[in-house]
């Protein structure tokens, strides 16, 4: 298990490593972020001062190694917009995307595997037809049309919920839905997937036969290993919430990392970007890695592949 | 009658004639109902695009400021003379859906083939050959995997400067993983079969088997990504350009129309939800044809 981990920790790395070279460079080579600083209305000499200044003008890799070697120790730079160090305002922003985040699969799982869990039992009845139908529909529903119906729906014609801000938990009710509906179809199908799987195995034929009760044949032999995957899957579905989070928190006004990577857009303010991408790219990163283990963990069969 | 039941008798033509693939293609296609439904409705879609210089009922672009958020046919303010409506700008919605429908298909079939290719060559490499080019390649994968689509495209898109190739290109080169993880699999299982092998003792070139021997082997799998893929690419064009970073104004896009009627929307709803419906049933339509096509191209359905 130990040597397991630390493979897995080393591939890690590696990948945080690539990423961040990737982005680096993307972002250096799509724009120049000297032009970007100085302003649209500054004047050659000017974006010519802020390279300098900035040590825009030295080698690509060179400016990697510095900002690399900076970024380690938390220093991402200083947001040439805020006039504050990058790092202290992604900390003030992360906790609300973060929760978001967790809301969105908490809603996705609560939904998905339940359904999951039913079409398998009832294969090509009129409840498993009902969950591939909702499957279908929320994979094609475009979450920020979603959204913009759920804001006229339950917040301008019903006011429910309050439809901006981050004042109390009911302003995370819908951005949660919104952003954790589009996982719930994929993970249905792997719980459904998989609970077939299993149901069709000798061990829960010998587990009924045995006279154990239906509930505790579904929940402690079948649902346990049929969860397995959707784990791991969770955690990387979790990863693309954050990432999709830009969208969602736009559209509802939250003040998380999505809501700042939009408005840093719009300031061009490159420092912030970058570090925002590289960040939610981090913390997919240790989320898949500690999806594995969590995967290792549960069925040894893997940590002795 | 005499007539009929001679006629009882005889076996009808399709008990004669054996069914052509092509009309047993068809059968199965025209049995598998949501196949049927998104087929269907894409057509309608795609015939849409296509002639919209010719079926659409006025100028896209031309804008009429005493005619600003007409009703659709059916609300108060409706005439057939715009049928869908007009926008902000007095301009007609009927049409700009139709011109909208260009741009969405063009980027998401363009993008597609972009990623595809990419996808496809990097998945059949680490597929055929295994070993380290599988490792280099599977780590390429999960290095891309951990770059947040929207988010390094947005960036990217805002940095550059947007327009239509551009997002094309961005989208592109960003969405091949799924290619690149399925074409990857399926090779995978390909590559061990007899006549793999058989290819090989006769001396083919790596190149001749891939093409003749594996690629028509994976293209089911290849084809119903290449369909997920597509409206993948459409939804990521809807919200880029809902973001404001996609497609620039005026050129229609379905994602731009949501965002631009976003300000109106608690007075008249149906500015948000026309371009918002077409988008789910395109995409609605997509997925289905790409189920479809998966159950009625998989051999273990057949019959």
């Amino acid at each position: 298990m130990l040597l397991y981990a630390l493979k897995r920790f080393g591939v890690a790395i590696l990948v945080a490593i690539s990423v961040s070279i990737v982005t680096f460079s993307l972002l250096h080579v799509s724009g120049d972020p000297a032009a970007a600083m100085a302003g649209e209305s500054a004047s050659e000499e000017d974006i010519e001062y802020v390279r300098k200044h900035y040590g825009f003008d030295r080698p690509l890799a060179v400016q990697y190694v510095d900002w690399a070697s900076k970024a380690i120790k938390g220093d991402f730079g200083q947001s040439i917009y805020l006039k504050r160090p990058v790092a202290g305002i992604l900390a003030e922003r992360a906790p609300v995307t973060m929760t978001l985040g967790a809301l969105s699969l908490t809603f996705a799982l609560v939904l998905a595997i339940p359904l999951g869990v039913l079409a398998a039992m009832f294969p090509n009845t009129i409840i498993d037809r009902f969950a591939l139908t909702i499957a279908v529909i929320g994979q094609a529903l475009p979450n920020f049309f979603f959204a913009l119906i759920m804001i006229i729906l339950f917040g301008v014609w019903l006011r429910w919920l309050p439809i901006s801000g981050h004042a109390s938990w009911l302003n995370f009710i819908m951005p949660s839905i919104a952003l954790g509906y589009y996982a719930t179809p994929a993970i249905m199908r792997l719980t459904r997937a998989g609970m077939m799987d299993v149901l069709s195995s000798d061990y829960i034929r010998t587990a009924r036969a045995k006279g154990l009760k239906p509930r505790v044949v579904l929940f402690k032999h079948a649902l346990r290993n049929a969860i397995i995957p959707v784990v791991s899957f969770s955690a990387v579905q979790l990863g693309f919430m954050l990432g999709g989070s830009i969208i969602i928190e736009s559209i509802f006004s939250l003040n998380g990392l999505g809501s700042l990577a939009w408005q840093s857009i719009q300031r061009s303010d490159f420092e912030v970007m970058q570090a925002i991408v590289l960040t939610i790219a981090c913390f997919y990163i240790l989320l898949t890695f500690l999806a594995d283990l969590l995967n290792a963990y549960l069925d040894p069969r893997i940590r002795v592949a | 009658m005499a007539n009929g039941t001679i006629a009882k008798k005889l076996p009808s033509a399709d008990q004669i004639l054996e069914p052509s693939p092509f009309q047993l293609m068809m059968r199965r296609v025209l049995g598998h109902a949501g196949m049927t439904f998104g087929g269907g409705v894409l057509i309608l879609i795609f015939a849409a695009a296509l002639f919209a210089p010719i079926l659409s009922p006025h100028d896209p672009y031309t804008q009429d400021l005493t005619k600003r958020f007409l009703d659709p046919v059916w609300g108060a303010t409706g005439s057939w003379e715009h049928p869908l409506g007009t926008d902000k700008f007095g301009r007609d919605y009927l049409s700009r859906m139709m011109f909208g429908a260009r741009t969405s298909l063009l980027i998401g079939f363009s993008a597609m083939l972009i990623s595809g290719i990419l996808g496809t060559a990097l998945g059949v490499a680490a597929g055929y050959f295994g070993g380290r080019v599988d490792i280099v390649i599977t780590f390429i994968i999960t290095t891309r995997l951990a770059m947040p689509v929207i988010l390094v495209a947005l960036v990217v898109v805002a940095l550059i400067g947007s327009s239509l190739t551009i997002v094309i290109w961005v989208l592109g080169l960003l969405i091949w993983d799924r290619f690149a993880v399925v074409m990857r699999a399926a090779t995978q299982q390909a590559r061990n079969m007899d006549y793999v092998a058989a290819a090989k003792a006769l001396g083919c070139s790596t190149f001749r088997i891939v093409l003749t021997e594996i690629m028509p082997n994976v293209a089911n799998a290849l084809i119903v990504v290449a369909t997920l893929e597509v409206a993948h690419a459409i939804f990521l064009e809807a919200s880029l350009s809902f973001l404001g970073l996609g497609v620039q104004p005026p050129t229609p896009s379905w994602g731009l129309m949501v965002s631009e009627g976003k300000g109106m929307m608690f007075f008249k709803a149906w500015v948000i939800a026309i371009p918002g419906t077409a988008l789910f049933m395109l995409m609605l339509c997509i997925n289905l044809l790409g189920d479809g096509i998966r159950d009625v191209t998989a051999p273990e359905n057949r019959n």
